[in-house]
């Protein structure tokens, strides 16, 4: 479990990169957090500077969807998934935890 | 329409197939390839390929299953060399004809090279083979390497080449590289990028005569006889040692293939800014097209046209015109440069975040208190908004 930063300085809208490896994008969609890996299945870019609409953020560089829900991309040029991640709120901080970890440490 | 002839199998024609199915079209499909390979995608050419990072695996644009499921007669490996409209056959240049009813034409461009014959060692950056030549090149030890042309391509190049560990130099005949983009003042600022890349930037000069050397050892198959680079003499008498030569001095539409086709070519394939050339049974898309009077040589613009085109196609008429913000973007020194609009000699230029002498900057151009255009250096997130803020006002909605 990696604390992000506080719920407050997440607003609806935003995102932030946590620097993890791979980085992990963290996302604000109208109240409902998501995280997925931040770089782009399709080529290098990072999905947290991408633009937010609802639940799909598009990639900045070539405008490949992802599903923030499932990771799915929804149109070309990407086609393979993004990992996601569960974010939770403690205390007013947002906490992700990695796919990975899940059920082995937590 | 029973059998539409997509010839190029590239960006614009591998998204013109798709587009083609996508939009309902049943029949039957063929697509003409001059390169013997599948659809693969050219930005990373002068980027990770060149560097090492991305190998040709990486390159291809689709896969096995979507090739299936477009149940296309892929003819690769074969160029068209003419478009017979009254017969309505597209001709190869094995002797064959392609029967057809409509064409989309998304042949491209080619690197321009060099007038005359040049020595061994001077490369063009166009295609997977000459991006594999190049890079075999580099991958012989330290070694000079000059780059003609300080335009994108050269300038991913000369960085790439840079992040080899060879000794760079830029040549530019212009006195500043992509002023006529950029605007003087953000020409200088990515121009800058080449200092602090560790590369010389050359401008005002251009390029006299290229000295070769006898190949000392036996030439290899192919270059026998031909001296290979040793040298660039310039313009203003300044002779760089040279053991690499790359050319980056812009590409030529490949519409030599359509003379006597009726089609209007200059300097690319007039269309409408449907796509529609002056046939409405024949498209143009992406980097060979001139549509409503522009040519752009993006790789947004060549996957985006042929949804209009196609659709403008199958209807027989242009019921759809591209409302395009352009955009493309460039990797160089490790940093990302994106533009999106289209800017005015007379805009005024505004730096919205970070700063020209730092390590990156949005500026974003103005007229009349409108955006036009955006320029960001290392700044893809404030970018990202203000290209969108575009898009919504070119569509006529109000600014999100
Ligand atoms: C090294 C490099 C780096 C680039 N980097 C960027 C970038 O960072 N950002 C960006 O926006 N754009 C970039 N581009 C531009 C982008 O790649 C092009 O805009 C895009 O490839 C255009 O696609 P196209 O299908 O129209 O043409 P092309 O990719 O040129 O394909 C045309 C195809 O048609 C074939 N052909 C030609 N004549 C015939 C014929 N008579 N019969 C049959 N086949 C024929 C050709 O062999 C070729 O395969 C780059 C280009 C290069 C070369
Ligand atoms: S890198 Fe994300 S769409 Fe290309």
């Amino acid at each position: 479990m990696i604390p992000v930063c506080r719920l407050e300085d997440l607003p609806a809208g935003e995102a932030v990169r946590v620097e993890t490896s791979p980085p992990i994008a963290v996302f604000n969609a109208d109240g409902e957090l998501y995280a997925i890996d931040d770089t782009c299945s399709h080529q290098d870019a990072s999905l947290s500077e991408g633009w937010l609409e609802g639940c799909l953020v598009e990639c900045p560089l070539h405008a490949a969807s992802f599903d923030l829900r499932t990771g799915r991309p929804t149109c070309l040029p990407a086609r393979r998934p993004v990992r996601t991640h569960r974010v939770t709120v403690e205390d007013d901080v947002v906490h992700l935890h990695l796919a990975a970890e899940e059920g082995t440490a937590a | 329409m029973r059998t539409v002839t997509v010839v190029g199998a590239s960006l614009a024609g591998l998204y013109a197939a798709r587009e083609l199915r996508a939009q309902g079209f049943d029949g039957r499909l063929v697509v003409v390839g001059e390169e013997p390979h599948a659809p693969y995608d050219r930005p990373p050419l002068s980027k990770g390929f060149l560097t090492g990072g991305a190998g040709e695996e990486t390159l291809a644009l689709g896969d096995a299953e979507e090739t299936d499921e477009l149940a296309a007669e892929w003819l690769l490996g074969v160029r068209a060399r003419g478009l017979d409209v009254r017969g309505r056959t597209v001709l190869l240049d094995d002797g064959r004809t392609v029967p057809t009813d409509g064409v989309v034409i998304a042949t491209g461009a080619r690197a321009r090279r060099l007038p005359g014959a040049v020595p061994a060692g001077v490369h063009t950056l166009r295609t997977l083979e000459e991006a594999r030549d190049l890079r075999g090149a580099l991958t012989a030890g330290p070694c000079h390497v000059v780059v003609i042309g300080g335009g994108f391509i050269g300038a991913e190049t000369a960085s790439s080449c840079a992040a080899l560990g060879h000794d760079v130099t830029v040549v530019e005949a212009a006195p500043l590289p992509l002023a006529g983009h950029l605007g003087e003042r953000l020409a200088a600022a990515c121009a800058a990028l080449h200092d602090r890349g560790g590369v010389r930037l050359l401008t005002g000069t251009g390029v006299r005569e290229l000295h070769g050397r006898r190949a000392s050892v036996t030439p290899a198959a192919g270059h026998r006889g031909r001296d290979t680079v040793a040298a660039v003499e310039l313009s203003d008498g300044r002779v760089l040692p040279a053991d690499v030569v790359v050319v980056g001095i812009g590409a030529v539409p490949n519409t030599e293939w359509l003379a006597g086709s009726d089609l209007a070519v200059d300097d690319g394939v007039l269309c409408d800014d449907g796509c529609v050339t002056r046939l409405p049974q024949v498209v143009a898309v992406g980097d060979v097209a001139r549509a409503g009077g522009v040519r752009s040589e993006h790789w947004t613009s060549a996957t985006q046209q042929p949804a209009v085109a196609v659709r403008n196609l199958l209807a027989g008429a242009t019921v759809d015109t591209t409302r395009p913000v352009p955009y493309f973007w460039s990797d160089q020194y490790g940093t990302r440069i994106q533009f999106a609009g289209r800017r005015g000699d007379g805009d005024t230029v505004r730096i919205t975040d970070g700063a020209l002498d730092e390590d990156g900057f949005l500026a974003v151009f103005e007229r009349a208190g409108r955006t036009t255009a955006a320029l960001a250096v290392g700044r893809s997130r404030p970018f990202t908004r203000v290209r969108r803020e575009l898009l919504s006002a070119q569509r006529g909605l109000a600014p999100v």
